[in-house]
């Protein structure tokens, strides 16, 4: 993956104002591509990054990072063939259990996945699963809710990039545990909405096993620049496809020896 | 439908299994065919594998997925019944010339301890019965052309039942979670599908709880020492020589296949 930037530092503060704008009000905007054809991977994350730069600026926390698009399911309805990344902070932290306003969410949708607490700082690049799972704490399940700003779910890799892999909230829960204590790989996880199954899959949908998603993210975290310092909290990527959440309805993900994350949605 | 008419295509469904070939969709020919009537046509061909020196070892639940509901139109399960002849060891290489058309589904068997009499049965009940829990492979197949099927031609056709391997892990259900045990089925060494218990029925234990039920009403034994393929987890894979397969429960274990050969279709 190239990261090189040819967007002018000008074009990447507009297209970030325009991405913190949209996100901030919650309205839906054109892909980036639509004025920027030639808008790369690293002009993607040259965006996000700013956007980074802003929250933090604002007195936001960056508590870890999600992979995103990770599994086949996910790449198939996106229509894409690579993984991205995107930083997460204290402001999209929403407890277990809890009532989610979707008042300042554009069209929020939710998927079961894995998320790691690293005990170590990874760099890469050649960092590797059995890396991860040396320098991780403990894993617990997690539902992420994505919200691409962008209209009439039209978008590309580079868009979604700079908006930040379309992460808006997140909730961990359940049950915390050793990762060597578990087969990664195989755990199954049911998500049910207003109490009926919605989606399923086993922890393989995600590159064959999570832990080989935070190495993929942890590779990208290089090319960019950065680590992944200890105690970031990581999300791998969707095991289960993304469903449509609106106000009233209720979701419950399960999974295999990790317990259940559950929350409503509210206007 | 009378007992001639009912012979008849029970004795024509033997044949074609027998001979490797289809035939036409009984419901293209016989409109009126119920359910009920699609069971006995079922009963009458296992009575020809039987009469020809095989016995019954066990039951296949199918149709427990809602997409394959939606598909044919179906608010439950269906049932074939498993004979001594469609069963391959685990590491066995399975010809495929013996089949038609063949596609491969990843399940949790169940082996019971205790007869299951519906109607009546629970799911509590299924897991207070059974013996031990293993990962397997059931090759579907259809003698109706092209797969064509409606309910009344699946289950007429034994539900489709081909032929069936057993994994070798056994799990006991009081120690495993069945409902969210993860499935993991690759072919030829890459990742094909995912799928999760609770795909069966919300779980395989009410997939087989339903089958007790439905055996009771029906008269049909339900005994210890049976093997019951509860149910598809993952997507069907159509299967080709050479091709090795391998499925895998969390927290359980795995069941591996090879293909060779060719089949009928």
């Amino acid at each position: 993956m190239s990261m090189n930037v040819t967007l002018s530092r000008e074009d990447v503060v507009r297209l970030c104002e325009r991405v913190e704008g949209a996100q901030k009000r919650a309205c839906a905007i054109p892909k980036l591509t639509d004025e920027y054809p030639g808008m790369t991977m690293g002009d993607g994350y040259a965006v996000q990054f700013e956007l980074r730069r802003r929250f933090l600026e604002q007195g936001h926390r960056q508590v870890g990072w999600k992979a995103g698009l990770t599994s086949k399911a996910k790449m198939q309805q996106m229509g894409v063939s690579v993984p991205s990344i995107g930083f997460l902070t204290d402001r999209m932290a929403r407890p277990e259990n809890s009532a989610i306003s979707t008042a300042d969410l554009v069209h929020p949708r939710v998927e079961c996945e894995v998320a790691f607490v690293m005990k170590k700082t990874l760099a890469g690049p050649g960092c590797t699963r059995a890396d991860v799972l040396a320098a991780t704490d403990y894993v617990l399940p997690a539902v992420e809710i994505i919200d691409s700003r962008f209209s009439g779910f039209k978008f590309d890799l580079e868009s979604v990039v700079a908006d930040n892999g379309s992460s808006a909230r997140f909730v961990g829960g359940g049950r915390a545990r050793y990762a060597e204590e578990l087969d990664l790989r195989t755990l199954g996880v049911v998500m049910e909405k207003n109490g009926e199954i919605v989606t399923m899959g086993a922890s393989a949908a995600v590159l064959g096993h999570p832990a080989e998603a935070i190495a993929m993210l942890v590779n990208i975290l290089a090319e960019l620049g950065e680590e992944l310092p200890a105690g970031s909290f990581v999300m791998s990527g969707g095991i289960t496809e993304a469903i449509a959440v609106k106000p009233g309805d209720s979701i419950i993900a399960r999974f295999q020896e990790l317990g259940s994350v559950s929350m409503r949605f509210v206007d | 439908m009378n007992d001639e008419t009912i012979q008849k295509y029970g004795d024509e469904l033997y044949v074609a299994w027998l001979e490797r070939r289809t035939v036409a969709p009984l419901l293209e020919r016989e409109p009126e065919i119920t359910l009920a009537d699609a069971y006995r046509i079922q009963l009458r061909y296992i009575e020809r594998r039987v009469g020809a020196g095989e016995t019954v070892v066990g039951k296949k639940i199918g149709v427990t997925s809602k997409p394959v509901q939606d598909f044919l139109g179906v608010f439950q399960p269906d049932f074939g019944q498993l004979t001594s002849g469609m069963v391959h060891e685990e590491g066995d290489t399975i010809d495929l010339g013996t089949l038609i058309q063949p596609k491969a589904e990843a399940e949790l068997a169940f082996v019971l301890k205790a007869d299951l009499q519906g109607p009546g049965v629970t799911a509590m009940d299924v897991i207070r019965a059974t013996d031990y829990v293993v990962p397997c492979f059931e090759i579907v197949d259809s003698r109706i052309t092209d797969w064509k099927i409606k309910i009344q031609d699946t289950v007429a056709d034994n539900a489709s039942c081909g032929v069936y391997v057993l994994g070798k892990t056994r799990g006991d259900p009081r120690k495993l979670d069945i409902t969210l045990a993860g499935m993991v089925l690759e072919k030829n060494g890459e990742l094909h599908s995912t799928g999760v218990g609770a795909a069966v029925q919300g779980s395989p234990a009410n997939a087989v709880a339903w089958l007790a039920n439905t055996l009771g009403e029906l008269g049909i034994p339900f005994k210890a020492g049976e093997v019951i393929l509860s149910g598809s987890q993952s997507a069907l894979v159509p299967v080709v020589d050479g091709d090795e397969l391998v499925c895998t429960v969390g927290g359980l274990g795995s069941c591996r296949v090879k293909f060779s050969g060719r089949s009928a279709a």
